[in-house]
């Protein structure tokens, strides 16, 4: 038992935060919203060379076979500068499923285009009617002579517009919120009848609504032939889940600490705000949730390639306790900065909206303490 | 990283478990089981602390020259954790965890030889003489007295909340040997005889109905000059050397895991109307469980930072207001669990005397242990303290 960082892993987490600290400082994301740039091809290029890309995929297909711990570093530096890449939406869920369900041949066709930063994959699974229950697919796939036609709509699709491909979940058979009879599907981005409704992400980044109107793909285009593959959706967003956890964490260690330089600096009433025990207890519960959150984060990586059970149970935990954690402290820091923190002039507010967008993500914290409770009784009963 | 324990760690956490089967008994775990103060009574703990001794097991954080294991941090945290579980009285802290570390850090050779040995074979009971009557929180402006005279101190003076003076025939204090300077700096710390003429213990009960705490009273108690710890006027740098031991236990998880536990087993077994069917209940369960999960994985990133000659930083305060809260919550909905049993108030200690209880044995002490239990977030520190503590350390404030 060791949790301390590996080297390597220790030389990930730094050149990570060098990376954050030169291009995602304060002043180079305030140059980067006025000139309403998205996320650049030049840096995701960069992402390519660093081995960022890389970095969870597999070894047999240009990856270097990390796990959840060392993307977890990664996305704790990006939530320190806030930093809003397609990170997530291509490696970890759209690559994900293909590392996890394609066929070999998906693989190697797909996965060293990944990690070379030449192809990019969104994922399109959530449905308006389903909120956050995984098997709830009303968008259907049926089999005819010439391949697949899938007809339906999804909602909440990270980074879909500058994705080559989307991997699109459609229900081959079964009811709408069935478990069984879901399978992943392969969709090029400009496939006939495949529409995309793009707007800009709350916190950063882009969604979509993606509307499919008899989408007509190739009979290879099921991802790895499987037709039960709620187990597969289940665990990359399991996986991604665990990575925004990683993020909050960096995303409320920065609100603690520009917090805490402004109420040392501020002064009211002759003296500096940091005096007031009211503030510094406040702060003190502020550095509490960030350590928790930072403990949790962990230990849902930890648990990544658990039992399918276990794994939910670490993910759902740490999801619902840093979702309530990270809005107290993202809530603490606006009103600590007083009438500044409403306004756009300072970046507390972005980091709020990107805490918002984490806790909407995959289910927030009721959604998770539910899931969290009912996989607990379901144990206890067995 | 490496989140799984060695070979040599689960041949540890083997023998551990060997030895709490066959050690620790029944009728221990069922005393302990039905404690509801704060500590465990003495005759539940010393029989234990004699157990483990007999083993060289009695002081996990005590160097090998004093006796102590050589254990790992890791090896610690497994023995705490599996003791935690199978649910084995607590060895009273206040010889081995608190006075004996102060004593092999800054004692004499001859202090080292005389008392060491009484604490580890748990021939000595200690109890600690620090808060006053108008010294809680701000423990620096104590009043207790001690005037040089030839070759003894002359103290006078009261302490409170000194847990089981009653049974302790030795304590360490903190008195004021000068008062001229700032307050932190008269201060000095001294091991008095509890057997001394002069010294008299009035008990406090506790809203639970326990006998844990008291007052003690000093009226011209005459402690040998060599009784003294350091230096004199030193006192205060090795009474927070002390507070470091007590706060920063460090494994507290695995205890408060099987408190949540006892929650689960009786919303699921005895208590009136089956509350576990009461999806309210399971979350609440859930959140519970989910603090100890942050907190257990705090624990074991200090214990691995220890391990690898790292220092965790200040994080006991942390560690310490969490637990609090946390032991606080799993009683209060113990509590609510209970329903109407709840209202039945069992006066006799200790319960595990009891032979006949109007309610099952299992919700006997959630009652008392709920009301007691809200000293945990006063003693070793007030959580205030501790906010202000981790405001100080760890946010820079």
């Amino acid at each position: 038992m060791d949790l301390t960082p590996t080297e390597e892993q220790r030389l990930l987490r730094e050149s990570a935060g060098r990376f954050v600290r030169a291009q995602y400082n304060a002043d180079a994301r305030r140059k980067r919203a006025e000139a309403g740039e998205g996320f650049s091809a030049a840096t995701w290029r960069e992402f390519a060379d660093l081995g960022w890309l890389a970095l969870p995929l597999p070894e047999a297909h240009g990856g270097l076979g990390g796990g959840a711990v060392e993307v977890g570093m990664l996305m704790e530096a990006f939530g320190e500068g806030l930093v809003d890449s397609p990170y997530v939406s291509t490696v970890i869920l759209g690559a994900g499923a293909v590392a996890a369900a394609g066929s070999s041949a998906q693989q190697a066709d797909l996965l060293p285009k990944v990690a070379e930063g030449a192809l990019r994959i969104a994922f399109a699974h959530s449905e308006r009617q389903a909120r956050y229950n995984l098997a709830d697919v009303a968008t259907h796939a049926v089999k005819d002579a010439d391949g697949w036609v899938l007809d339906g709509a999804k909602t909440a699709v990270l980074d879909a517009d500058e994705a080559d491909l989307l991997i699109v979940s459609a229900r081959i058979h079964g009811n709408r919120a069935d478990a069984k009879g879901i399978g992943l599907f392969i969709a090029p981005r400009d496939a006939e009848g495949l529409t995309l409704t793009t707007d800009l992400r709350l916190g950063g980044g882009k969604v979509a609504q993606v509307g499919l109107a008899g989408v007509r793909l190739g009979a290879d285009a099921l991802l790895g032939g499987l037709e039960d593959a709620l187990p597969v959706i289940e665990a990359v967003t399991d996986h991604a889940a665990a990575a925004l956890c990683g993020e909050a964490v960096g995303m409320m260690q920065t609100l603690v600490e520009t917090t805490a330089a402004y109420i040392k600096t501020r002064e009211q009433f002759g003296k500096p705000l940091s005096v007031n025990q009211a503030l510094r207890h406040r702060m003190a519960d502020m550095a509490v949730a960030v350590e928790e959150a930072r403990s949790l984060a962990l230990r849902a990586a930890l648990f990544a390639d658990a039992e399918p059970v276990d794994r939910a149970r670490a993910v759902s935990g740490a999801k619902a306790k840093i979702g309530r954690g990270a809005r107290f402290v993202a809530e603490q820091a606006v009103q600590l900065h007083g009438g500044m923190g409403v306004t756009e002039e300072l970046e507390i507010g972005a980091f709020l909206k990107r805490v918002v967008f984490f806790d909407a993500m995959f289910g927030g914290v009721d959604h998770h303490l539910k899931r969290h409770a009912a996989l607990s009784a379901a144990g206890r009963a067995a | 990283m490496n989140f799984s324990f060695s070979d040599e760690e689960k041949a540890f956490r083997e023998e551990v478990r060997e030895f709490l089967a066959s050690a620790l008994t029944p009728d221990m775990k069922r005393a302990q089981g039905l404690t509801p103060s704060v500590f465990s009574d003495k005759e539940i703990s010393d029989p234990w602390h004699r157990a483990l001794a007999s083993k060289g097991w009695a002081a996990p954080g005590w160097p090998p020259e004093a006796g102590g294991p050589t254990w790992t941090p890791a090896q610690r945290w497994i023995f705490a954790t599996e003791c935690a579980k199978a649910g084995a009285p607590s060895v009273s802290p206040m010889g081995v965890a608190m006075v004996g570390p102060v004593i092999i850090r800054f004692g004499t050779p001859e202090q080292k030889a005389k008392y060491l040995p009484r604490i580890l074979n748990c021939e000595d009971y200690w109890c600690q003489g620090y808060s006053e009557p108008g010294s809680g929180s701000d423990l620096a402006s104590l009043k207790t007295r001690a005037v040089r005279d030839g070759d003894h101190y002359v103290i006078n003076g009261t302490k409170i909340w000194t847990t089981h003076a009653h049974h302790a025939n030795m304590m360490f204090a903190l008195v004021r040997t000068d008062d001229t300077g700032r307050k932190q700096e008269g201060i000095s710390f001294i091991l008095i005889d509890m057997t001394s003429p002069g010294i008299t213990i009035r008990p406090i009960l506790t809203i639970g109905g326990d006998h844990e705490v008291n007052q003690v009273f000093f009226d011209d108690v005459r402690v040998p000059v060599e009784n003294r710890i350091g230096e004199e006027g030193l006192g205060w740098t090795y009474g927070k050397y002390l507070l470091e031991f007590e706060r920063g236990g460090g494994i507290a998880a695995a205890r408060l895991r099987r408190g949540l536990q006892h929650v689960i087993d009786m919303a699921n077994g005895e208590a009136p109307g089956q509350p576990i069917d009461d999806p309210a209940l399971a979350l609440k369960i859930s959140e519970i469980e989910i603090d100890i999960d942050a907190l257990e994985l705090t624990e074991l990133r200090i214990m691995s930072a220890l391990q690898t000659g790292q220092n965790p930083g200040a994080v006991s305060s942390l560690l310490k207001l969490r637990n609090s809260e946390i032991k606080q919550a799993i009683t209060r909905l113990a509590v609510d669990v209970l329903g109407y049993d709840a209202l039945v108030w069992e006066p006799t200690r200790p319960l595990y005397g009891l032979n006949r209880a109007t309610l099952p044995e299992i919700e006997l002490p959630v009652v008392p242990e709920y009301l007691n239990s809200r000293a945990f977030t006063i003693f070793g520190g007030s959580s205030e303290v501790q906010r202000d503590i981790i405001a100080k350390l760890m946010v820079g404030l």
